[in-house]
């Protein structure tokens, strides 16, 4: 099977990115000066002493932009450089160009910035009741919500707070850009969505499309902070070649990054769920409230994908699900891998968490009980169309024996005293497509050379996914050739225009079937001239399968190489432009209802912790996980997805804690205070099947969506370790905080601690001695 | 200007003039456009900038893997300093072939490091790797992308490979000309022993580096001043006296963990280091220096805080004076240290025999995490009394904090539950913990009293429980 395409690049450290790439040598380089404070409006900007110091060939404001100062993508509240409104700490104010990195980082720091300091808000519900709210609140109902609770022998309801997660994307956010002749700019960056790149840039420099040229080699990971936000640093290095002329360099250094960039939405959440006496559910609400920072970005996407995923996996017949988009004075939130999906389905998990603590029966019994069947309708109207949570639900849970887990888990809890162990299920069911219907759509080009070589371009952009390598394996499958005859190049916008962002899962089914109809296309051309070549019926079948030409499934003894020749030579054309849309998506805003998805992808994750109740400390012993991944594509490559997505999971519903002062300044903010999975954290057993004669017909060759539905398997952490925190401490109220830092989860078990103490542990003051 | 830095990159011998406070990974990425070592966080965190340094240790070369984003490139004299593009033969190495296979590589941005680190592991190794020595290379490595099982699952291609320097190099693995390299190094480090003189300016001592540089990096990368301490002589080193260890105060952490003079006098102290700092960082990072940063939080301060341990202090002005550990820590990140003055050694006191150590620390990622709270004690008992008790803790005050009060209010107590809880109450009207990243002062002060009852469970399984602890406190 083929392994990554560029495995061999990667460990003889020859993968290059952004910065690696030979420098001119009239490279400069660019950095930003941010505000100091959360909110305030400026007063002044004094850049004398910084345009003086030595190196410095530009210092640049909102004023010199030659274009529009705007970058949002979704709604137009969000300047490049701030003017007389800084909305969150590191709000860019001015760009400085110098001839070395250190020059424009020393020079930004003689920006001098004068301020009338507003007060920040930093929580969505404060938000939202001074009216701080992004576009428009959404509601999904389904059934009759208000008039089902009579019908409910149990009643439950809370409130979940979600903490955020940066991505930590290894490479940080950086960007290239080349003036040309013409006045066209070349950039060569780091982003998921090359397109909006090459507009946002034309944009602030008031140029067409067609003058700026966006490449992207690969990405030190993306994981959805580089949909959006890495825009803004490519228009940085745009704007400082183009003020300064010459080529310009943006890169981030880590802490800047932290500071600078979006984050996962925090949300704070309310529900109530009623079910019968079984436990069935009978109805279902819950109110969303999301943290979307300083600016829009694409929180009203993020918050759309929560309301789809807001009843998770079960079958709830009357819902009503209620989201706003919170303006706050934190960097604008923005994607990250699960999209809003992830906060949704903590919420109703928490629901069906404590309706078994109150019914005191197992979660996962109630779970089981109510899992999605066909013909369930989801609450924005989409049917079930198949078995498949089910089927992962019962193939999981009877390779790890779930009844007999928890009787060994609990044996194990009655006869240890400060050791505890938990378990827990998590079933995952995660709608594919772009929610944003236009966006499922993708466009292809392949060239095949005289001497049988072929060249691949897609919208799609490599960011570690493994898309280069399942790409090559589709047109070599496609054309009958050698993988080793692919080259998969550069994503390019004068190459293929208009993409859509590599995201949303969809980056392998919109590209690869792109590339897989231009290759196609080929491939009929090819064949017209087989039969020519081998003096065939019409009607005959024409296969070209390892190279070799064959009629009828007979070998014909012309290969490859020489059908290729006899193509060109005969004047036909060897390269095409494919395209792909989604078929059958469709989704109306008004009522809220569609069929917003191609189909669900997801599976079923069993986690099992074990605590230490005496120091606080975890750690996550075994995870099996059951995952329709249709028909794998690249076993390796597609396991990397599953494996990764639980890791980013697992890290957020558990150490990676972000946290900000009351003055709106990140604390966690870098990685020695931000911590995320490393080999040690991640649990040695760690078991991913793919679910058995799961073949998907949309492809391509049977493959579903992998990027972002095993995220939320770690989803199922957090009540693993609420189970032993409850074998230790029964009596404990565990709020539905996350992420379960072994600080909480002390304090959770000791009740009492906070009782007695003196400070409240919650008002955080600056980092001093640490 | 100094004599030129003389060093061998890779393949070649190198002779250049470094600014004295250059990291490393610029001197690779900025002045010499070798790319292949990636900048992740330049803290030490995450391990993309990983490289090997071998020095010379009798006629052998010995590896280790480090962070160069926190290292001086002063620091290369004499030294093999090798970057992943040594590692392009015209084939693969087992290590590179075993990450492709397995898919342990996925955007590519972390792997350099990754094979540099688990390289060094077999360089290190006699034995063939098991699942912790492969998860101890990993474990300074931050990978975004895998989940780690991909990466972990290396080992299983490993078993036929052969470790050492010659081992590697015969079999392939390593290319030819590395056997050539003690040879090499011999001849420059007879030749360079010279540390750089001090210049005016602002004058930075650079031990490990690895919380200096975080903390003013760009500060110390600009200064004409920095001197190097890991290449004076004399301050490396751990030599035993009667009643005493004596330790160069440029003795890294690993050096402490695997010398057998520690290990007898602190049982534990290899699974301590199991739970500080990564191997990469563990090969920089000083125990000297980690007492002169004065980080209230210092893992290694903490140990040596409840031990008896005594500084000596020299300048170019005045003699040598010693001062007690103890008295060493006046308030936050202040030291009794004047500013001419150089920590040259640190001695131990050998406990009485019988003293039992504990070490505990909860941090809120267990590996590479900075304490929330951490504590030791070293106690001595006569048949149940105590006789000896030193309590210290960190992140409980703006100092490393010995617990004077509760250690002298445990002598001749008897080891009991009652003792204990009695103990860790009055251990919180020592401390003042304040709130901040590393978490709120009620979890610390819980914490606090978690560790210490942790401390005499280890010690005193048979005496004390856990469940008795909590009837105790209940009561």
């Amino acid at each position: 099977m083929l392994k990554n395409i560029d495995g061999a690049l990667h460990v003889r450290g020859e993968a290059e990115f952004v910065d690696d790439e030979l420098r001119p040598s009239n490279l400069a380089f660019g950095c930003v000066f941010g505000s100091p404070v959360a909110h305030a409006r400026v007063r002044s900007l004094d850049i004398s002493a910084a345009r003086r110091a030595p190196g410095v060939l530009a210092v640049i404001l909102a004023k010199d932009l030659p274009g529009t100062n705007e970058v949002g993508p979704i709604i137009h509240d969000e300047p490049l450089l701030a003017e007389d409104l800084v909305r969150y700490v590191g709000h860019p104010l001015a760009l400085v160009i110098a001839d070395t990195a250190a020059q424009a980082r020393e020079a930004a720091r003689r920006v001098r910035v004068e301020l009338d300091e507003l007060p920040p808000i930093l929580d969505p519900r404060a938000a939202f009741d001074s009216g701080e709210i992004i576009g428009a609140t959404r509601t999904f109902a389904i059934g009759r919500p208000d008039a089902a609770w009579p019908d409910c022998r149990h009643v439950v309801e809370g409130r979940c707070d979600i903490g955020g997660q940066e991505h930590v994307y290894l490479e940080t956010q950086r960007a290239r850009a080349t003036p040309l002749e013409n006045g066209r700019i070349r950039v060569l960056t780091s982003t998921q969505s090359p397109y909006a790149a090459q507009k946002h840039i034309a944009q602030v420099l008031g140029l067409h499309n067609n003058q700026i040229e966006v490449e992207v080699r690969r990405l030190g990971g993306g994981f959805g902070g580089k949909e959006d936000q890495a825009t803004h640093w490519a228009c940085f290095a745009a704007v400082g070649a183009r003020i300064a002329g010459v080529p310009v360099e943006v890169v981030l250094r880590r802490d800047e990054d932290f500071r600078h960039t979006g984050k996962r939405h925090p949300y704070s959440a309310d529900f109530r769920l009623g079910a019968d006496a079984d436990g069935r559910i009978v109805v279902f609400e819950a109110r969303h409230f999301q943290n979307a920072g300083a600016a829009a970005d694409l929180s009203p996407g993020v918050l759309e994908r929560t309301l789809y995923h807001g009843t998770g996996s079960y079958r709830v017949p009357n819902a009503k699900l209620f989201a706003a988009s919170c303006r706050t004075n934190l960097p604008p939130n923005t994607a990250f891998r699960g999209f809003g999906g992830p906060q949704g389905m903590f919420v109703i998990e928490s629901a069906l968490a404590s309706l078994a603590d109150s019914m005191r029966v197992p979660r996962e019994n109630l779970q089981a009980l109510n899992l999605i069947s066909p013909g369930d309708v989801f609450p924005y109207g989409q049917v079930v169309e198949d078995r498949r949570t089910r089927r992962t639900w019962d193939a999981v849970t009877k390779k790890v024996d779930l009844a007999g887990l928890r009787q060994r888990v609990d044996a194990f809890n009655a006869t240890h005293f400060a050791l505890k162990k938990g378990f827990a299920v998590m079933p995952v069911t995660f709608g594919i497509s772009f929610t944003t219907t236009f966006l499922n759509q993708a466009g292809a080009l392949v060239h095949v050379y005289t001497d049988g070589s072929v060249s691949v371009t897609t919208g799609g952009v490599e960011m570690g996914q493994g898309l280069t390598t399942n790409i090559a394996a589709i047109v070599s499958r496609a054309l009958g050739v050698q993988p080793e005859r692919i080259r998969v190049e550069n994503t390019n916008t004068t190459r293929v225009a208009n993409m859509s962002p590599s995201a949303a899962s969809s980056t392998t089914l919109l590209n690869g079937n792109a590339a897989l109809a231009a290759a196609l296309e080929i491939g009929e051309r090819l064949k017209l001239v087989a039969r020519r070549e081998t003096g065939s019926a019409a009607k005959a079948e024409v296969e070209i399968r390892d190279e070799e030409v064959r009629i009828d499934g007979r070998p014909t003894g012309l290969d490859w190489q020489a059908l290729v020749s006899a193509t060109y030579l005969s004047r036909t054309d060897l390269s095409a432009h494919g395209f792909f849309a989604t078929p059958d998506i469709h989704f109306d805003k008004r009522k809220e209802t569609g069929r917003p998805f191609a189909y669900h992808a997801g599976g079923t994750a069993v986690t099992e912790v074990t605590m230490d109740c005496v120091r606080g400390r975890y750690s996550i012993d075994a995870v099996h996980i059951v995952h329709d991944i249709g028909r794998p594509l690249n076993r390796v490559i597609d396991l990397g997805q599953v494996e990764g997505a639980l890791a980013q999971g697992l890290g957020w519903m558990t150490v990676e804690d972000l946290r900000y002062d009351d003055s709106g300044h990140l604390m966690s903010r870098n990685l020695a205070s931000y911590k995320v999975p490393d080999a040690f954290f991640m649990p040695d057993v760690l078991e991913v099947d793919f679910l058995e004669d799961a073949d998907e017909k949309l492809g391509p060759f049977g493959n579903k969506a992998v990027g972002e539905p095993p995220l939320m398997y770690g989803i199922g952490v957090f009540f693993a370790l609420r189970y032993a925190m409850k074998a230790f401490a029964p009596r404990a109220e565990i709020p539905f905080a996350a992420p379960l830092t072994p600080e909480r989860v002390l304090l959770g078990m000791h009740p009492e601690a906070l009782d007695s103490a003196e400070v409240d542990p919650e008002a955080l003051g600056p980092a001093a001695h640490s | 200007m100094s004599r030129p830095l003389h060093f061998i990159l890779n393949r070649r011998e190198v002779q250049a003039q470094v600014p004295a406070g250059q990291l490393v990974l610029d001197y690779l990425r900025e002045t010499r456009r070798m790319v292949g070592t990636k900048e992740g966080c330049r803290e030490g965190d995450c391990g993309a900038c990983v490289v090997l340094i071998g020095e010379l240790q009798g006629d052998a070369v010995r590896y280790r893997a480090v962070t160069s984003c926190l290292m001086p490139a002063h620091e290369l004299a004499g030294k093999h300093l090798v970057t992943i593009e040594a590692l392009r033969g015209p084939r693969l190495s087992t290590v590179q072939q075993a990450i492709v296979e397995e898919g342990g590589s996925q955007c590519g941005f972390c792997t350099p490091g990754i094979v540099l680190s688990l390289t060094g592991a077999l360089l290190e190794h006699s034995a063939p790797l098991d699942a912790a020595a492969v998860k101890t290379a990993l474990g300074g490595h931050l990978c975004r992308c895998t989940g780690y099982r991909s990466l972990k699952a290396v080992r299983n291609h490993l078993a036929d490979v052969p470790r050492g320097l010659e081992g590697l190099v015969g079999a392939g693995e390593l290319p030819a000309w590395f056997s050539g390299i003690p040879a090499r190094l011999s001849a420059i480090a007879t030749s360079d022993t010279d540390s750089p003189s001090p210049a005016a300016g602002q004058h930075y001592a650079v031990a490990g580096g690895t919380d200096l540089y975080v903390q003013q990096g760009d500060d110390i990368a600009t200064s004409s001043s920095v001197e190097v301490l890991g290449t004076r002589p004399g301050l490396r080193g751990i030599r035993s006296e009667p009643g005493a260890l004596v330790l160069g105060p440029a003795t890294t952490f690993e050096e402490l963990a695997e010398s057998p003079d520690v290990r007898a006098m602190i049982p534990q102290i290899r699974a301590y280091m199991d739970d500080i700092a990564s191997i990469q960082i563990r090969n920089r990072a000083t125990v000297g220096g980690n007492l002169v940063n004065a980080s209230p939080i210092g893992d290694v301060t903490i140990l040596l805080l409840a031990l008896d341990t005594t500084l000596t202090l020299e300048s170019r002005s005045e003699d040598p004076r010693r001062v007690g550990l103890r008295d060493f820590y006046l308030g936050y990140k202040q030291l009794d240290l004047a500013p001419d003055e150089l920590v040259t050694s640190i001695s131990i006191s050998r406990p009485p025999r019988g003293s039992r150590i504990s070490w505990e620390k909860v941090a809120k990622r267990r590996t590479l995490d900075i304490a929330s709270v951490n504590s030791a004690l070293v106690m001595r008992d006569e048949n149940g009394v105590i006789r000896e008790a030193t309590l210290t803790a960190g992140g409980v005050a703006p100092t490393p904090y010995f617990l004077a009060e509760t250690s002298a209010w445990l002598l001749d107590r008897l080891v009991s539950v009652q003792t204990v809880v009695e103990a860790a109450n009055l251990a919180q009207s020592e401390v003042t913990p304040i709130s901040d990243i590393r978490g709120s002062a009620a979890y610390k002060r819980l914490l606090l009293r978690q560790l210490i009852w942790s401390h005499f469970q280890t010690l005193y399984p048979d005496r004390i429980s856990f469940e008795a602890l909590y009837r105790e406190a209940a009561c």
